[in-house]
């Protein structure tokens, strides 16, 4: 019972350590912490500005990655390669979107997506193949494809998709029509609305429907999964990696066709990996991904305020963020730990 | 004996919770001899072994090394004694070379013993390339480099083709012509007859046999290692005879031979097996659970298996005890409406299961994982009995549940039997096995046969054993 009860508990221990780790960092560092913290508040939550064309704006694409994050964690298998799903997305995107002139909007929007969706699940297809035919664990093959991946957009930019002058190692900017319509007077763009109805609609499949049933079955326990439920853990885990790829390829998209407008390297500044800590810190529950996901848009766009206002580097931020998911891990071991422990009591009363 | 004895075990006691696996055991091992240890599963074989190799400290009495009483904390303790220990399952890295793995094993201090060790041996092959015999073997070289001079095997042969037994028994008896000893955990009668020079005989815990091999017989070992046949009430019900329903013809899996044995619908059969014998090769695959994917054996959905490890097999523990009162009836219409699941009726199916179980749960949603072993194992029956099966496999349904919980178990299986369930159930209890089963099929060395009605525990242990006998 009591591992029932402590999720927020956790989120706000973790939430707490990361930024007493932070304070300390800077405190030792010789900035002044006070400052520092400041501009990160300002620059995240500080202004309506603030809020929405820098924070919310990070936030759609750490959502919609770390719901794809959940979707595979969620059946046992970890997909460490949001990241390389997410460009090959991008790529996807914005080739379609280059291609797309004198389409009614609503149609090239769709295309864009549906792409950029394929485009995910295709790439992360090679780590499941071969996972299933020669047991390659996910791990390092959604991991090592991140690195195909970005050497994918580095030639795609400088070749086949590089703007017509040649000079800049970036695409064309995509069509006017495949482009996402911003909310008036600021940068966000309704692809927000695409994350939070991706978010409901996967909490309603995890908690609702035979089949996210069978997928929480696989990941809790796949021996079970097999030998008392019939239900095959290499299947289950096959299609959460598709559907895991799959929205990780449509963040890309999303990012494309809301924010950047063009494919160029370093599109994403590691949303991939950062997905999973907001993915974590949510404890794979979607719907709180939503509020993990726009805490971590705010951690993002706070450093640059940090590094313009306080000159504290942006990276520190990344140390914040690691000691939050180190203590989620670390409470979740103990809360399974305290389960155990209470279990043994039980079975050597009723012994 | 004129030898005087290099280790003695007296009256060793040892339990493990509730179950006395030792009842003041004794075994005594001197200079030149093979010493065989016979018993059936449970008899507290292994675990007098492991007791001399300071794997486990006994709760009560003495062990002594060349005389003089020692205490044994650790393997590392034994092997300062001259004990090593050869386990069950090998314990060599299959990507090292024997070299490798001889030099791990051995460490800083070892001695190099003689006598063609490492004949065809290729010290420089990756262990994994080696046969399992020599595999094996290998598993005694190592002990051997560490300057044992008292050998614990623990089942060598249990994985051995014939031709390789006898490399390894002739290994042993030469091992011990130069001096070693040896104590032998086998359930083979022939090993025992052929190549041990005193056998020790275990049951429940207490040494019921220890003499000179010479004078014994494969019956009266039997009968050492079973005891008095046990009385028990068979309650046939001739009269009735049972629907030639069709129902399993059981299929022959590719580790067990079923002949043309059928079970009819409302049997209770139980299966009788030593451990490793094919009986888990069967149930599983009578339960269509085999390796790597689906083995309908039967008509989907008509098998229901109870798997022996309620808590990785049996049960999701960081799932509800709803959740996991429904796992592999997901699709079930009473809850599955189209692809949405309908949980309040999913609770409402578990409560009423709670409360016709009996479950102790503080609810539907309690994580299965906060239950007691009974009660864990009563949800994985509930589940196999709703699914409305026609046959119900299981496998040592009452494995570490205290005797309430056990008869609650046997009262269940005997119930869904009289609602015309088929069941076949296995238990590494010959007792339980007897106890519970109408008809027993024996399952020895991947063959299955059928001991005859009524048949006692003398008739079925020698079945197992393989042992003929003229009738």
């Amino acid at each position: 019972m009591r591992a029932e009860r402590s999720p927020l508990l956790t989120a706000g221990a973790a939430i707490v350590a990361g930024f007493g780790a932070l304070l300390l960092g800077l405190l030792i560092a010789g900035y002044d912490p006070l400052l520092a913290v400041g501009a990160l508040w300002r620059g995240a939550f500080g202004s309506r500005d603030a809020l929405i064309s820098a924070t919310l704006v990070r936030a759609v694409p750490l959502i919609v990655l770390g719901l794809a994050v959940a979707v595979a964690f969620r059946a046992g298998a970890l997909n460490i390669g949001g990241e390389g799903q997410f460009y090959a997305g991008a790529i996807a995107a914005t080739w379609m979107g280059m291609h797309l002139g004198g389409w009614p909007a609503p149609f090239a929007i769709t295309a864009v997506w549906l792409v950029a969706t394929v485009a995910g699940a295709g790439w992360i297809a090679f780590a499941v193949l071969l996972k299933l035919r020669f047991g390659v664990l996910e791990v390092i093959s959604t991991l090592l494809l991140n690195f195909v991946a970005e050497a994918a957009v580095s030639y795609a930019v400088t070749g086949p998709l590089q703007e017509a002058q040649r000079v800049y190692p970036q695409s064309e900017p995509i069509a006017e029509v495949a482009r996402l319509p911003l909310l008036p007077g600021s940068r966000l763009h309704s692809g927000i609305l695409l994350a939070l109805v991706l978010a409901a609609l996967l909490w309603l499949i995890l908690t609702r429907t035979v089949w996210g049933f069978r997928l929480r079955a696989v990941g809790l326990g796949p021996r079970a999964a097999w030998v008392s439920g019939r239900i095959s853990p290499q299947r289950v885990t096959g299609f959460a990696l598709l559907w895991s790829g799959a929205l990780a390829g449509l963040a890309g998209g999303l990012e494309v066709s809301g924010v950047s407008y063009s494919l160029y390297q370093n599109l994403s500044p590691g949303y991939g990996f950062t997905a999973i800590a907001v993915a974590l810190l949510a404890r794979l529950h979607p719907l709180a991904i939503v509020a993990t996901g726009v805490l971590f848009g705010g951690l993002e766009a706070g450093a640059q305020g940090m590094q313009r206002e306080a000159g504290v580097p942006a990276v520190t931020v990344a140390a914040a963020e690691a000691v939050i998911i180190i203590t989620v891990l670390l409470a979740d071991v103990l809360a399974r730990r305290q389960v155990r422990s209470r279990v043994d009591t039980l079975e050597r009363e009723s012994a | 004996m004129s030898e005087a004895p290099v280790l003695e075990l007296h009256g060793i006691t040892k339990s493990f919770g509730s179950v006395q696996a030792l009842r003041g055991a004794d075994l005594v091992l001197t200079a030149g001899e093979v010493h065989a240890l016979l018993g059936e599963n449970g008899a507290g074989k292994s675990t007098l072994l492991h007791v001399a190799d300071g794997m486990l400290v006994p709760e009560g009495g003495q062990i002594r090394v060349h005389g003089r009483e020692v205490v044994l904390r650790s393997p590392r303790d034994a092997r300062a004694h001259g004990i090593g220990m050869v386990h069950q399952h090998f314990t060599s890295i299959g990507t090292l070379t024997v070299a490798e793995n001889i030099a791990l094993a051995v460490g800083r201090r070892g001695c190099r013993p003689d006598s063609g060790l490492l004949e065809r041996m290729d010290l420089h092959a990756p262990v994994e390339s080696l046969s399992v015999g020599l595999r094996q073997r290998l598993e005694i070289v190592k002990a051997l480099f560490t300057g044992a001079k008292i050998l614990l095997l623990d089942e060598p042969s249990a994985a051995l083709a014939p031709g390789e037994v006898a490399e390894l028994l002739a290994l042993v008896r030469r091992f011990a012509s130069e001096g070693g000893a040896v104590a032998l955990v086998t359930h083979k009668l022939p090993e025992v007859l052929s190549a041990a020079d005193r056998v020790t005989v275990l049951r429940n815990g207490k040494v019921t046999l220890s003499a000179p091999v010479e004078g014994q017989s494969r019956d009266s070992l039997a009968l050492a290692m079973l005891g008095t046949p046990a009385s028990r009430n068979v309650e046939t019900s001739e009269a009735s005879a049972p629907p030639p329903s069709e129902l399993p013809t059981l299929r022959p899996s590719e580790v067990c031979r079923l002949g043309h044995i059928v079970i009819h619908a409302g049997e209770m059969v139980g299966v009788a097996a030593v451990e490793g014998n094919g009986e888990r090769e069967l149930l599983r695959s009578l339960a269509g659970v085999t390796g790597g994917g689906p083995v309908p054996a039967l008509e989907e959905g008509s098998v229901a298996f109870v798997p022996e490890d309620r808590s990785t097999e049996g049960l999701i523990p960081a799932m509800s005890v709803a959740e996991n009162l429904v796992l592999g009836l997901e699709r079930d219409p009473r809850w599955a409406r189209g692809p949405r699941l309908d949980w309040s009726a999913v609770r409402r199916h578990a409560s009423r299961l709670i409360e016709g179980y009996g479950i102790l749960a503080s609810g539907p949603e309690a994580a299965a994982a906060t239950l007691s072993g009974g009660n864990q194992q009563k949800v994985v029956l509930a589940r196999a009995l709703e699914g409305r099966p026609r046959v119900l496999v299981a496998e040592n349904p009452t494995r570490g549940l205290d005797l309430r919980a056990t008869a609650y178990v046997h009262e269940q299986l005997r119930g869904a039997a009289r609602a015309g369930v088929s069941v076949i159930v296995y238990s590494s209890d010959l007792d339980e096995v007897l106890e519970l089963g109408d008809r027993i099929l024996v399952v020895h060395q991947g063959q299955v046969s059928e001991a005859p009605r009524g048949a006692d525990r003398q008739v079925v242990g020698d079945l197992m054993l393989g042992i003929q006998r003229a009738r």
